[in-house]
């Protein structure tokens, strides 16, 4: 895919960000850019730190070092106030869809204008029912999430995500646990957002297929590190091994060893676990 | 200097311990203030933040914490009060004195009884539900998505909960209070051959509004910790599904740990 971005300035910047789980380094010294208007996937194997570098991006978590600037404003140097007010500009669609149970599909994606603005009722249904037409579920506003597929509750939590007119829309793993054909009509719905909407996106996944499907450029995480930032091509063409594993699907099958992947996934010595 | 891979002795491990658990619980205080905290600053500034706390979030936990109990409570007061009525007059018939039966049943219910019962009652009917919804809330990144869409998880989840705590745990105490008397009053009218006029004009006669309002503040107490409780309980969830059922257990009995021993010291600094 070639890149058809035309703005290239810096959307995001992430210079050196480390983070630590106790003593266990989870990312080193991430530093990439994105720029306006271009789709980035996050890609690596499981405990890459993908999805941490995700939680970084959107001020869930704070980095032991290192600076992230969204929209040019490091929010590390944020309160909480300011956060909250900067939270408008971004979307976010989780993995999981994270509707709240309690509401129908409308009440979730009229939620965040109805605590940020003063539209009346009507008007927030009529935005609603135009950001479910996006993601194609027109006519599910008066259903519970309980009662919708796993790609239909993504494609909300994508309207939800999208409903304020953010910038910048930051989806972790929207293809995981769908078949083929729902996972191809998510990406689809990417593209589509990018273009309609003029967003900026970053896709976390391991799906490669959605990563090829939707990219302008990729960044490859292993294991806290960074292995290359470049277009899908250039990550093809890659003669590192390691992404080469990735890409021939050889990573995931390096960690079999339970005791291994236990300590990995903890921070505690091998041993720790060997005897237990 | 100590080398933390060299293994304790028993007596250190135990001072480890101690020290460990001490620290776990003044987190656990401070936790709970800087919610209490938070709660008053949504309550009070939210609208300057343009965040305001909504009255429809707080009708309808009212309706789930306040309402909803309302059988459950009159049922059990009415109980309480007709078994302090049976244990009463037993009890002072061996010193000729059940008469006075209406003096202790009435200071017991309303400064006693009917607050701790209904603590408890709301504790594990609301308490467990409160921390429950928020454990799997946090599993589910609910929590997380309020967030990353600006609204603050304290205001939209914990002060509608709290106030409709701090508004229906009083109320339903004083329907306990009144329950509660009016089947005592059952028992001892027809066991002490008095009309139920007679027993309520008693009633009142030895009844002042400061017992009434100690049992009352006593339970906006307890309707405030069974909410932070359950916030704090909830929120240290760990795990799926096994883990919001092990905080909410422990919302439980955390709650009804802490009303208790709010109620001894709130007893023993107002009796002395």
């Amino acid at each position: 895919m070639t890149s058809n971005f035309p703005d290239t300035s810096p959307i995001i910047e992430v210079v050196d960000l480390t983070t630590h789980y106790g003593s266990r380094k989870i990312l080193n010294k991430i530093s990439l850019t994105v720029n306006k208007g271009e789709i980035m996937v996050i890609m690596g194997g499981s405990g890459s730190g993908k999805s941490t570098l995700l939680r970084h991006l959107i001020g869930l978590e704070h980095p032991s070092d290192g600076c992230i600037k969204l929209l040019g404003q490091d929010i590390g140097l944020m309160n909480e106030q300011h956060m909250t007010q900067f939270y408008r500009k971004l979307g976010v669609a989780f993995q999981s869809g994270a509707l709240f149970s309690s509401m129908t599909v409308g009440e979730n994606i009229m939620l965040p204008l109805r605590e940020h603005t003063k539209l009346d009722q009507k008007t927030m249904e009529i935005m609603a029912r135009l950001k479910l037409e996006v993601v194609n579920l027109a006519g599910f506003e008066n259903l519970m999430p309980s009662e919708l597929s796993g790609g239909m509750l993504k494609r909300a939590a994508f309207a939800r995500a999208v409903i304020m007119d953010p910038v910048l829309l930051f989806c972790d793993e929207p293809s995981a646990g769908l078949d083929p054909v729902v996972s191809s009509s998510l990406d689809e719905l990417i593209l589509r957002l990018r273009d309609a909407l003029d967003m900026t996106i970053v896709v976390v996944t391991h799906e490669l297929e959605s990563a090829f499907r939707i990219a302008d450029r990729i960044t490859v995480l292993d294991k806290g590190d960074i292995l290359t930032i470049g277009t899908v091509d250039e990550v093809r063409a890659s003669s590192n091994q390691r992404i080469q594993d990735l890409l021939n699907r050889h990573f995931e099958e390096e960690i079999l060893d339970p005791d291994e992947y236990m300590a990995r996934l903890t921070g505690e010595p091998q041993e720790a676990f060997t005897h237990v | 200097m100590l080398n933390p891979d060299r293994p304790l002795s028993p007596l250190l491990h135990k001072i480890e311990t101690v020290g460990r658990v001490t620290t776990q619980w003044v987190d656990t205080v401070g936790f709970g203030a800087s919610l209490l905290y938070d709660s008053v600053f949504w309550v009070c500034w939210g609208g300057r933040r343009k965040q305001p706390v909504r009255l429809a979030p707080i009708v309808s936990q009212m309706m789930e914490v306040g309402i909803l109990a309302v059988p459950m409570i009159s049922l059990v007061s009415m109980t309480i009060g007709l078994m302090l009525a049976i244990q009463g007059i037993d009890a002072l018939k061996d010193f000729g004195a059940e008469h006075q039966v209406t003096f202790g049943v009435a200071l017991s219910v309303v400064r006693e009884f009917a607050p701790l019962i209904t603590g408890i009652l709301v504790a594990g009917r609301s308490g467990s539900a409160f921390a429950a919804r928020l454990s799997t809330m946090i599993i589910n990144n609910e929590v997380d998505s309020l967030r990353v869409m600006g609204i603050n998880p304290v205001r939209f989840l914990v002060v509608p909960s709290l106030v409709a705590m701090m508004i229906m745990v009083p109320s339903l105490t004083l329907l306990a209070d009144v329950l509660a008397l009016f089947g005592a009053g059952l028992y001892i009218s027809t066991e002490l051959g008095i009309s139920m006029g007679t027993y309520i004009a008693q009633t009142i006669t030895f009844l002042g509004t400061e017992d009434v309002l100690h049992g009352l503040g006593k339970s906006l107490v307890f309707g405030a910790l069974i909410t932070l409780v359950g916030v704090i309980n909830g929120s240290s969830v760990k795990g799926g599904a096994e883990g919001v059922g092990q905080v909410t257990t422990r919302a439980v009995v955390h709650s009804i740990l802490a009303i208790i021993l709010a109620d001894l010291l709130i007893v023993f600094m107002l009796t002395r």
